[in-house]
């Protein structure tokens, strides 16, 4: 098995991937394609519970702790947040946890496309991430 | 000379400007309209000549200050027909203006066993004061619904007030499906009930004549900044009998009129109302805004908004798959909709990457949300500088959007 890229290495790849495309349009045209290529969340983990709060759409973390990496499936009703969604799935998703934590992803900013969008309250992007550092400092605790 | 609609776009200079690389279609107006130049000049000349607190300074500035303020509680006046300017009160907007009836009608006139009758089309603003204020004084609370195309039924209104109504609260027009209530009918039906209506014309002050002593509402409450003047303004007309009757909201400066340990006496009205040094530039800013929408014959106005309503209803109306909230015999320049299968949310972030503004969610009405069983719309709503290709561009952008996520 290959050593999985460090978060910061996987940012890297996401800004090059995105930095090719022209328009805010084609931007989220990817990032849809993003989220629909994630692998699906098993429905019957769609609970209230799993609710992350704090977003205008619905949006499903189950998140677990093994050997202190952190794994989590996730999905949501808005395609949009589900890009979102794909893209901490793609630089987070079975990083170590103290990783996760300390990750600051400002490389949402260098996107392009999150200075707009992670400035909404409404997508809950802040509420997501908040959700995982906190599942992250959790995981650390045990 | 009457000014040509058709001119208005040009004086708002945030029109001209490109969002997201894309020139600016901005269809979010039940949220906040634009300001012409003339208002934010107002604004601007306001600061850079005339600053000074205003009714107690004897200085020359003060002086003018306080002329022009007052000369904007005039303006407002004539611009609502009301018969006294003892009667405009000015605050920081519809909210301020029904939680300060909320508060002080609450403390003047509900006792617990009481009943508040408002509407199931309320936004949040004109439902949530009332709610916390039957709380507080342990009265009722009480809903009258909408049917299916979005309207009250009045039969319905009617049968629900009685002798332990204390006051009515409801809107002109719906900020969520655009209904316009026939809200001259719903006062005369209040008031032939013994029962005093304060009247939500939020959404429709900017769309509409108004003339308060026709309409005979006991409190109207609107903003100034959905009718193209600044954030921070607004107006709570009460008529001279109710307003004398009611205590004040806050204390401070300006509502007193002699102060000891022992006793406190309020000034007249309406400066009771008006604790604390006011917004007084942007207040000139609205009344700028009352001469810019002055300039317009509201015949033209009305007939212009209406004709562009329905040529978006059309347009919309023939994209597959998209619906749009009520039916209402009468609608204000809101076009309520989803297309199935693609959350408001991501129709309004797609839109936007287009540079076309729209408001998605509840709209601060999770009632009227609740009732149609769904978790928000997308809406788009018009002011008087929108035009044809506004709509055009909405239109292509909704499809260019399906096209996006259906793949």
């Amino acid at each position: 098995m290959t050593e999985k890229a460090t978060i910061k290495e996987i940012e890297q790849e996401l800004i090059d991937d995105f930095n090719l495309l022209d328009n805010w349009e084609e931007k989220y045209e990817y990032l849809i394609e993003l989220g629909q290529d994630m692998p699906r969340m098993d429905p019957t983990l769609k609970t209230d519970d799993r609710l992350v709060q704090g977003c205008q759409s619905s949006v499903w973390f189950d998140i677990h702790c093994q050997e202190g990496r952190l794994l989590f499936s996730a999905d949501s009703d808005s395609v949009v947040v589900k890009g979102m969604v794909a893209v901490l799935n793609q630089t987070l998703n079975g990083q170590p946890a103290e990783d996760v934590l300390q990750a600051n992803l400002d490389f949402f900013e260098t996107l392009g496309l999150w200075r707009h969008i992670s400035s909404q309250r409404s997508n809950g992007l802040t509420a997501m991430v908040g959700h995982l550092k906190q599942a992250a400092a959790e995981c650390l605790d045990k | 000379m009457i000014k040509d609609i058709l001119t208005a776009r040009a004086d708002f200079p945030i029109l001209s400007q490109t969002v997201n690389d894309l020139p600016l279609v901005y269809l979010d107006n039940a949220a906040t309209t634009q300001k012409p130049q003339s208002v934010i000049d107002a604004i601007s000349r306001y600061y850079t000549t005339l600053n000074a607190n205003i009714h107690r300074g004897n200085h020359t500035l003060a002086v003018y200050a306080t002329q022009a303020y007052e000369g904007v509680r005039k303006k407002v006046a004539e611009y609502i027909n009301a018969p006294s300017t003892n009667e405009i009160i000015f605050t920081r907007g519809t909210t301020e203006s029904i939680n300060l009836v909320a508060h002080s009608f609450g403390e003047a006139f509900v006792k617990p066993g009481d009943e508040i009758l408002v509407s199931q089309l309320e936004h949040h603003s004109n439902y949530v004061p009332w709610l916390l204020m039957c709380k507080k004084r342990q009265a009722t609370f009480r809903v009258v619904p909408f049917d299916e195309n979005g309207e009250l039924n009045l039969e319905i209104f009617k049968s629900m007030l009685n002798e332990k109504t204390r006051l009515v609260a409801v809107n002109h027009v719906s900020n969520s499906l655009g209904t316009v209530n026939p809200i001259r009918q719903i006062v005369q039906i209040a008031h032939a009930a013994g029962v005093p209506i304060l009247v939500d014309a939020a959404q429709s002050i900017q769309h509409m004549p108004h003339n308060v002593q026709e309409i005979d509402a006991d409190f109207y409450a609107f903003s100034g900044h959905k009718m193209y003047a600044p954030m921070g303004t607004g107006v709570l007309f009460g008529k001279e009998t109710w307003l004398e009757k009611l205590p004040p909201y806050q204390a401070g400066g300006e509502m007193i009129d002699h102060v000891s340990p022992e006793e406190v006496t309020f000034n007249i009205l309406p400066y009771k109302f008006e604790a604390g040094t006011p917004n007084v530039a942007d207040v000139i800013g609205l009344g700028a805004a009352i001469d810019y929408i002055n300039q317009f014959d509201f015949a033209d106005l009305q007939a212009y908004e209406e004709e562009l309503l329905n040529y978006g209803l059309s347009l919309l109306k023939d994209i597959e798959g998209l619906n749009i909230y009520g039916n209402p015999t009468h609608r204000s320049a809101i076009i309520p909709f989803n297309v199935d299968g693609i959350q408001h949310y991501d129709m309004g972030v797609l839109l936007d990457a287009r540079g076309i503004a729209v408001r998605t969610g509840q709209h601060c009405t999770q009632p009227i949300m609740d009732a149609l069983h769904i978790s928000g719309t997308v809406r788009a709503s018009l002011a008087l500088y929108n035009t044809h290709e506004d709509l055009d561009a909405l239109a292509q952008g909704i499809r260019r959007v399906i096209r996006m996520i259906r793949r």
